[in-house]
C-alpha cells in the first residue's frame, strides 16, 4: 500500500495532487488575519450551525500554545491533525530548548510537515491553509501564512478560504498605519474585511485576538455585534458626508 | 530498518509489531550488556576503545530504546542516514601494562572550575593527565571551545567529554543556521545532557560545564553522564574540586572585577593542584562575556607557587 507515489510531477511541473489541494482549500469558509502594533486579530466566517448541534464544537480558531494561534481554511479533519502536531511540538521545544517557540519556528515546522506529505509514498498532501498569528518573546506580532505546498510568507494581512481574493483586495486598499493604530481599530478592520464576503452578518463571524503577553480571547457574539453596529454606522456617516459633499 | 523503509516512525512500528520488536529489543539488550561488562574489565587502552566502539551500532541501540534520535521534530538528531562513524584507536596514553584488572580513569583526577560574576563566567582547569599513578600528560587542554560564545570543560573520559562536545558544536550551529540567531546555554547544555543520558548506563564517564553569555546574561550548567543538568552559579568538577571550592568559597563576590575573578580562579586551581596528586601542570583561564569567550591566560603552576610563596618568606 506504502509503494504507490499520489504525489508526481505531471509532465509540465506542476504537482497536481498539491494544486487540487489548493482547490480544496478554496472551498473552504474565509478567514482573516491582521498583524496590528501591539494586538494580532483572527476571524473566521462561521458556518450556520443546524439546530441541534452545539456551537461550542465548531470551532475553527484554534490556541496552539499561550501566545501563538491559528485559523485555517479547507479540510477541518486534515486541520486537527495538523494542530495537534503543532501544539505537541510547542511544548517539545520549551522542554528543549526552555523557551516558547517563536511564531515563525513553529510556521516553519507546520509547513514542513505539510512539504513531507507532498513527497511520501502513499500519503496525500494536507487540505488546508492556515494563519498562524502571535507575539514572539520579544513582543513583535507575527503573522504567517501557509499552504498545502508547504510555502510559508509572512504577512500584514492576508485571507484564506472562499472569496479570499475579494478580502485581500479590500485589506490592500483599506490597511493602512491608522487602520490598525489601535487595537480597537485592527479588530474594526477585520470584521469589516469578512463583511464584504460574510452574508447574514455579526452572526456569522467569529472572532479572536490576541493581545501582546495575554492570551488568545475569542469575543463573545455580543461584543461581536457591538462592533458591527458600530461599523454600519460609521459607513451611514460616511455615506451622509459624501452625500453632502455632493449636493454642495 | 523496516519502519524506514514504510516512512512510518520506529515507535509506530515497533506498536504494530510487538512480538518481533520485543525480541529484537531484548536480543539487543543482552548483547549490549555483555559487551559493556567484558570492557569494563579490560585496561586502559581498551577503555579508551570502547568510546571507539562503532556509532552507527550506538544509534541502531538509540532507535531500539524508542527514542527517536534521528527524528525529532526540532531537527536536533542526526538523520537516519547521517550514520556517525567516530573510530578512535587509543593512541593516548601509556600501553596497559598494570593488566587487565586495573580500571584506569582518564582524567577524574582534575581540577575544572567555572563561576558566574557580574562581568560573565570565569573557567578556570588545570591540565594534568593521570593514568594511576602516572603522569600521563601536564598539557591537556581541558576546555573544548565549542562556539565562539560558548565553552565546554572537560573532565572523566577525554574521549567522551571532547566527542560529545564536538557533536553539540554541530548541533549549536545547525541551530543557529535554521533559527537564524544563537542557541542559548540553556538550549545547549539540554541537547548535550539527552544525547548523553540515551547511553545512560553504557560506560560514559563525562563531566562537564557548559558556559556561554545569552540573552538572558551569563550561563553556567553542569551537565554530566549520569543524566544530571544543573544550573549554578559555582561549580567545581574533579579530585582537586574540593580544594578550589574553598578557595573560591571564601572569596567569591558579584561586584567582583574581571581581574580580580580571573585571579581568584587561578588561586584556586593552583590551591587544588598543590595538594591533589591528580591535578597540575598549566592553570588555563578563560573569560566568557557578552562578546563571546577570550582566552586569558595559561600559567604554570609552579611559577604561581613561586608568585605566591615568595612574599610569604
Amino acid at each position: 500500500i506504502y509503494d504507490r507515489a499520489i504525489t508526481v510531477f505531471s509532465p509540465d511541473g506542476h504537482l497536481f495532487q498539491v494544486e487540487y489541494a489548493q482547490e480544496a482549500v478554496k472551498k473552504g469558509s474565509t478567514a482573516v488575519g491582521i498583524r496590528g502594533k501591539d494586538i494580532v486579530v483572527l476571524g473566521v466566517e462561521k458556518k450556520s450551525v443546524a439546530k441541534l448541534q452545539e456551537e461550542r464544537t465548531v470551532r475553527k480558531i484554534c490556541a496552539l500554545d499561550d501566545h501563538v494561534c491559528m485559523a485555517f481554511a479547507g479540510l477541518t479533519a486534515d486541520a486537527r491533525i495538523v494542530i495537534n502536531r503543532a501544539r505537541v511540538e510547542c511544548q517539545s521545544h520549551r522542554l528543549t530548548v526552555e523557551d516558547p517557540v517563536t511564531v515563525e519556528y513553529i510556521t516553519r515546522h507546520i509547513a514542513t510537515l505539510k512539504q513531507r506529505y507532498t513527497q511520501s509514498n502513499g500519503r496525500r498532501p494536507f487540505g488546508i491553509s492556515a494563519l498562524i498569528v502571535g507575539f514572539d518573546s520579544d513582543g513583535t506580532p507575527r503573522l504567517y501564512q501557509t499552504d498545502p505546498s508547504g510555502t510559508y510568507h509572512a504577512w500584514k494581512a492576508n485571507a484564506i478560504g472562499r472569496s479570499a481574493k475579494t478580502v485581500r483586495e479590500f485589506l490592500e486598499k483599506n490597511y493602512t498605519e491608522e487602520s490598525i493604530a489601535t487595537d480597537n481599530e485592527a479588530i474594526k478592520l477585520a470584521i469589516k474585511a469578512l463583511l464584504e464576503v460574510v452574508q447574514s452578518g455579526g452572526k456569522n463571524i467569529e472572532l479572536a485576538v490576541i493581545r501582546r503577553n495575554q492570551s488568545l480571547k475569542l469575543l463573545e457574539s455580543k461584543e461581536i455585534e457591538t462592533l458591527v453596529t458600530e461599523i454600519e454606522k460609521e459607513k451611514e456617516e460616511e455615506a451622509e458626508k459624501k452625500k453632502q459633499k455632493k449636493s454642495t | 530498518m523496516k519502519c524506514y523503509r514504510l516512512f512510518i516512525p520506529y515507535s509506530r512500528w515497533r506498536d504494530a509489531h510487538p512480538i518481533v520488536h520485543s525480541q529484537k529489543y531484548h536480543r539487543r539488550r543482552r548483547v549490549c550488556r555483555l559487551i559493556s561488562k567484558t570492557l569494563s574489565k579490560m585496561a586502559l587502552s581498551s577503555v579508551l576503545q570502547s568510546e571507539s566502539a562503532d556509532f552507527s551500532f550506538n544509534n541502531d541501540r538509540s532507535f531500539s530504546f524508542g527514542c527517536r534520535f534521528g527524528q525529532t521534530d526540532l531537527g536536533f538528531g542526526a538523520a537516519p542516514g547521517d550514520r556517525l562513524n567516530f573510530a578512535i584507536k587509543a593512541s593516548l596514553g601509556p600501553d596497559d601494562k598494570d593488566g587487565p584488572e586495573r580500571k584506569i580513569e582518564f582524567l577524574h583526577g582534575t581540577t575544572t572550575l567555572a563561576f558566574k560574576f557580574q562581568h560573565g563566567v570565569i573557567v578556570a582547569v588545570d591540565s594534568r593527565a593521570t593514568a594511576g599513578a602516572y603522569i600521563a600528560s601536564q598539557t591537556v587542554k581541558k576546555v573544548i571551545e565549542i562556539n565562539p560564545y560558548l565553552l565546554g570543560t572537560m573532565a572523566g573520559g577525554a574521549a567522551d567529554c571532547s566527542f560529545w562536545e564536538r557533536l553539540l558544536a554541530r548541533q549549536c550551529r545547525v541551530y543557529e543556521l535554521r533559527n537564524k540567531e544563537r542557541i542559548s546555554v540553556a538550549a545547549a547544555s539540554k541537547l548535550l545532557a539527552n544525547m548523553v543520558y540515551q547511553y545512560k548506563g553504557m560506560g560514559l564517564s563525562m563531566g562537564t560545564m557548559v558556559c556561554g553569555w545569552d540573552k538572558r546574561g551569563p550561563g553556567l550548567y553542569y551537565v554530566d553522564s549520569e543524566g544530571n543538568r544543573v544550573c549554578g552559579d559555582l561549580f567545581a568538577v574533579g579530585s582537586g574540586s574540593m580544594y578550589a571550592y574553598g578557595v573560591v568559597d571564601s572569596g567569591l563576590r558579584q561586584d567582583l572585577s574581571v581581574e580580580e575573578a580571573c585571579e581568584l580562579g587561578r588561586r584556586a586551581i593552583y590551591q587544588a593542584t598543590y595538594r591533589d596528586a591528580y591535578s597540575g601542570g598549566q592553570v588555563n583561564l578563560y573569560h566568557v562575556h557578552s562578546e563571546g569567550w577570550t582566552r586569558v591566560s595559561q600559567e604554570d603552576v609552579l611559577k604561581l607557587h613561586h608568585q605566591y610563596q615568595e612574599p610569604k618568606k
